[in-house]
């Protein structure tokens, strides 16, 4: 079995966030970058919290949110199996964006702009694209 | 769901020092309980008393339904680490597998077996010769290996260094995740606690101050900031933990089944640990109260 | 229980054997050479009329073992009440390793009921065995000295010391339950093991049967060895030695005395053996200024005409334990430590059901 698994969870426990989002997170995000794909099977409970020494209720809680959003089903006795992917076609256009984005960032550093300055920008935009959206 | 433990009016004296006070709990099943509050708060007394070790000396306590330690067949389903998690010195970690093998008709031999091979101990090893770490972990495989529904562990990993806390964590984790046992565990640190418990007990002052589940607790829990003003004049249904206040600005620490839109607020949610040290200096607050014998004449 | 209770005290098992083993080597190679000894040198005394210089040599011989024995069976119960009935809780109370065993699936009724039983049981094998083999060992000398109730020999003898080690190593378990650390309690248990050893022999064990009292005539002692008269800075006095009235037997009092109760005096005694009263006699054997039966002819007669007069007036009156109660003082004395132990067990069961928590 330990040779089927994809993914390996861990835990920020100082970033707020509650420990059972952070798993379903780190399955969405393994999900969209293709890591994880249709029928790979999730680490059991057991391994779960053999490794971040987690109470087994967030993982079990973690992996029913997985079920009721449609990403994840149980087989009894067997473990917790991935039933649909993110990634498809939007895995595709990653290269390209990726490319752009690079491009950007090349000339927000040739206008001077430092790290934090550059992260705070993105996050500044995106918030504002995101509020667009919704209205 | 039945509960793995229940307290009414518990109490224990030492002489006429009084240890635990008017202790009402209940613990339901399938938790891992955490039960936090300062060094001295009552928290070894607590356990001792679940695990029969103590009797109390007012109220009742109750663990699996049955009176602590009245029968083998109880003792057989709880399963205990003391604090400073004690083995036999002069006895090697075999004996030790042994000797639970003889004690404990439900003895797992070779889930104990595995345990003592995947922790890399040698068997022929004197527990005495044993790191901390080390000898907490077979202190841990001889209660897991008996089987038990519901593990009380007294400040398991207190005297451990990080590496080996976390080893501890994640061998019980195991294991509740395994056999499905409940656990009760005490530590007067919450970030020992945070990441394993899913109900919470914070005793302080000899008493129990809240218990419940960790989520709906935080859930529950806010911290309002804003210009000062008294804590009386806020709404039913919210109850003030902890109240500090400067000369303008006021922060309360606030518990509230309801959301808080009072627009006056800064409302923050606040973390497990904000939740206990507002409930322990409450706690300590009114015992300095009780103690000095001047009431509330503010 | 039992097989833990065992495990936790091989150690200590393997050293009691090892010290048994090297006793019972050590006896078996003396033992056999001083039964000839016996054989060849007091058993035929009588025949070459030598018995008090032949016993007096005898008894002193393998001298240091006779003496090591003597202070080891005294000191083994102490050291079994200190080394393993001591430690045997309060070490567990100390190490709290006592919240490991009592929170597994076994009552403290059944973990204290092994630790004893394996531990007592041990004790009183090794005491028992020992005892065995001094008895065995020592028979000749005792033969001799036929002084069975003699404070040192009675506690050395036959079955008492298992009564002692029972008692001695309940009594420490009991100190560690109480105590509840494991220094003190040793001390503890030393203190009041001698304290019951001395109470029992002082005050208890006199009066564990009612003594006999019988008076015996002057004439039927007469001819006994060591009875004579004496010749004491206060004057002189009758000598009627224990084992004279009866060997092995446990004399209270022996008083020489006629029909009103008075001891004979001084000036009766002058008239009636003028012989003692003229100073040592001629070849007195222990020169302690007494008259013998044996002194020499005349001495002889001298001495009998003495006895006979006195005899005419005085009777000796003793009260004692005639030497068939030995086996029922024993019995008694062991029961009684027995006993104790058991009261004792009792005490540290409830002590650790209901004070220890």
């Amino acid at each position: 079995m330990k040779g089927d698994r994809v993914i390996e969870f861990h835990l920020d426990t100082r970033s707020g966030v509650a420990p059972y989002l952070q798993l379903i997170h780190q399955v969405r995000q393994a999900l969209r970058l293709g890591l994880l794909r249709e029928g790979d099977q999730l680490p059991t409970v057991k391994d779960v919290v053999a490794r971040l020494a987690i109470n087994p209720n967030t993982v079990l809680k973690a992996y029913r949110e997985l079920e009721y959003e449609g990403l994840a089903a149980a087989r009894p006795g067997v473990g917790t199996f991935v039933t649909r992917t993110l990634s498809d076609a939007s895995l595709a256009a990653h290269g390209p964006l990726r490319q752009d984005l690079q491009r950007w960032l090349a000339k927000a550093r040739r206008a001077g702009l430092d790290d934090d300055s550059i992260e705070a920008l993105f996050l500044n935009t995106f918030r504002a694209a995101a509020a667009q959206d919704i209205a | 769901m039945t509960a793995v433990l229940e307290a009414r009016g518990l109490g224990k004296k030492y002489g006429r020092r009084r240890a635990l006070s008017d202790c009402t709990l209940v613990i339901p099943a399938g938790h891992v309980a955490g039960l936090v509050g300062p060094n001295g708060a009552g928290k070894t007394t607590l356990l001792h008393l679940a695990v029969g070790l103590l009797q109390p000396t007012s109220g009742t306590i109750a663990v699996l339904g049955g009176r602590p330690a009245e029968s083998p067949a109880l003792l057989g389903r709880v399963g205990f680490v003391a604090q400073e998690t004690p083995v036999y010195a002069a006895l090697s970690v075999a004996d030790h597998l042994r000797l639970g093998a003889w004690l404990n008709p439900g003895w797992d031999n070779d889930g104990a077996e595995r345990r003592i091979e995947q922790l890399s101990l040698d068997p022929s090893q004197r527990a005495g010769k044993l790191s901390g770490g080390q000898r907490a972990q077979l202190a841990l495989t001889l209660a897991i290996a008996k089987r038990p529904e519901l593990l009380i562990l007294d400040e398991p990993v207190a005297s451990l260094d990080p590496l080996a806390r976390r080893e501890f964590l994640q061998h019980l984790m195991e294991a509740v995740a395994e056999h499905g046992l409940s656990v009760v565990l005490s530590s007067h640190l919450v970030a020992d606690l945070e990441r394993v418990c899913d109900y919470l007990i914070v005793l302080a002052a000899s008493r129990v101050q809240v218990t419940g589940e960790v989520e709906e607790l935080l859930a529950t829990h806010y911290r309002l900031t804003g210009a000062r003003r008294d804590p009386a004049s806020l709404p039913a249904g919210q109850q003030v933990v902890q109240a500090s206040h400067t000369d303008r600005q006021g922060t309360l620490i606030v518990r509230s089944e309801g959301p808080i839109h009072d627009p006056a607020w800064t409302v923050e949610q606040i973390s497990l640990e904000d939740l206990v040290l507002a409930y322990m200096s409450q706690a300590g607050e009114a015992d300095r109260v009780r103690r000095s014998g001047l009431g509330v004449v503010r | 229980m039992i097989r833990l209770s065992w495990r936790q005290f091989r150690t200590q098992a393997a050293v009691a054997c090892a010290v048994l083993a090297v006793i019972a080597v050590i006896l078996a190679i003396t033992g056999p050479h001083l039964v000839h000894l016996y054989d060849t040198t007091v058993a035929p005394c009588k025949t070459y009329g030598d018995c008090g210089l032949a016993q007096s040599v005898f008894v002193r011989s393998d001298g240091k073992l006779q003496s090591f024995l003597a202070d080891f069976l005294l000191v083994v119960p102490a050291l079994i009440g200190i080394f393993w009935g001591a430690p045997l809780i309060a070490r567990e109370l100390e190490a709290g390793t006592f919240r490991l065993a009592w929170t597994q699936s076994i009552t403290r009724k059944r973990w204290l009921a092994a630790k004893l039983g394996v531990v007592g049981l041990a004790s009183i094998a090794v005491a028992a065995l020992l005892s065995l083999m001094v008895t065995w060992w020592s028979n000749p000398f005792d033969r001799v000295n036929a002084d069975r109730f003699s404070p040192a020999m009675f506690g050395e003898r036959g079955i008492t010391p298992v009564g002692y080690a029972a008692f001695a190593f309940v009594l420490g378990v009991t100190a560690g339950v109480l105590i509840r650390r494991t220094l003190p309690a040793m001390a503890g248990t030393l203190a009041a093991f001698v304290g019951a050893r001395v109470a029992m022999t002082i005050w208890v064990r006199p009066h564990l049967i009612a003594p006999v009292r019988t008076s015996l005539s002057f004439l039927s002692l007469g001819s006994k060895t060591g009875v004579g008269i004496g010749n004491t800075p206060s004057g002189l006095s009758m000598i009627v030695p224990e084992t004279a009235i009866a060997p092995n037997a446990w004399i209270y009092t022996n008083q020489i005395i006629d029909t009103a109760g008075h001891a004979p005096t001084n000036r009766f005694l002058r008239a009636a053996c003028p012989l003692a009263a003229g100073g040592p006699p001629p070849g007195s054997q222990t020169g302690g200024g007494s008259a013998g039966p044996h002194s020499s002819p005349s001495g002889a007669a001298a001495f009998h005409a003495c006895i006979a007069k006195v005899a005419a007036q005085f009777r000796v009156v003793v009260t004692y334990q005639p030497a068939g109660r030995y086996w029922a003082f024993q019995a008694c004395e062991t029961a009684i430590f027995l006993a104790l132990a058991l009261i004792l067990a009792g005490v540290c069961l409830w002590w650790i059901r209901h004070r220890l928590s």
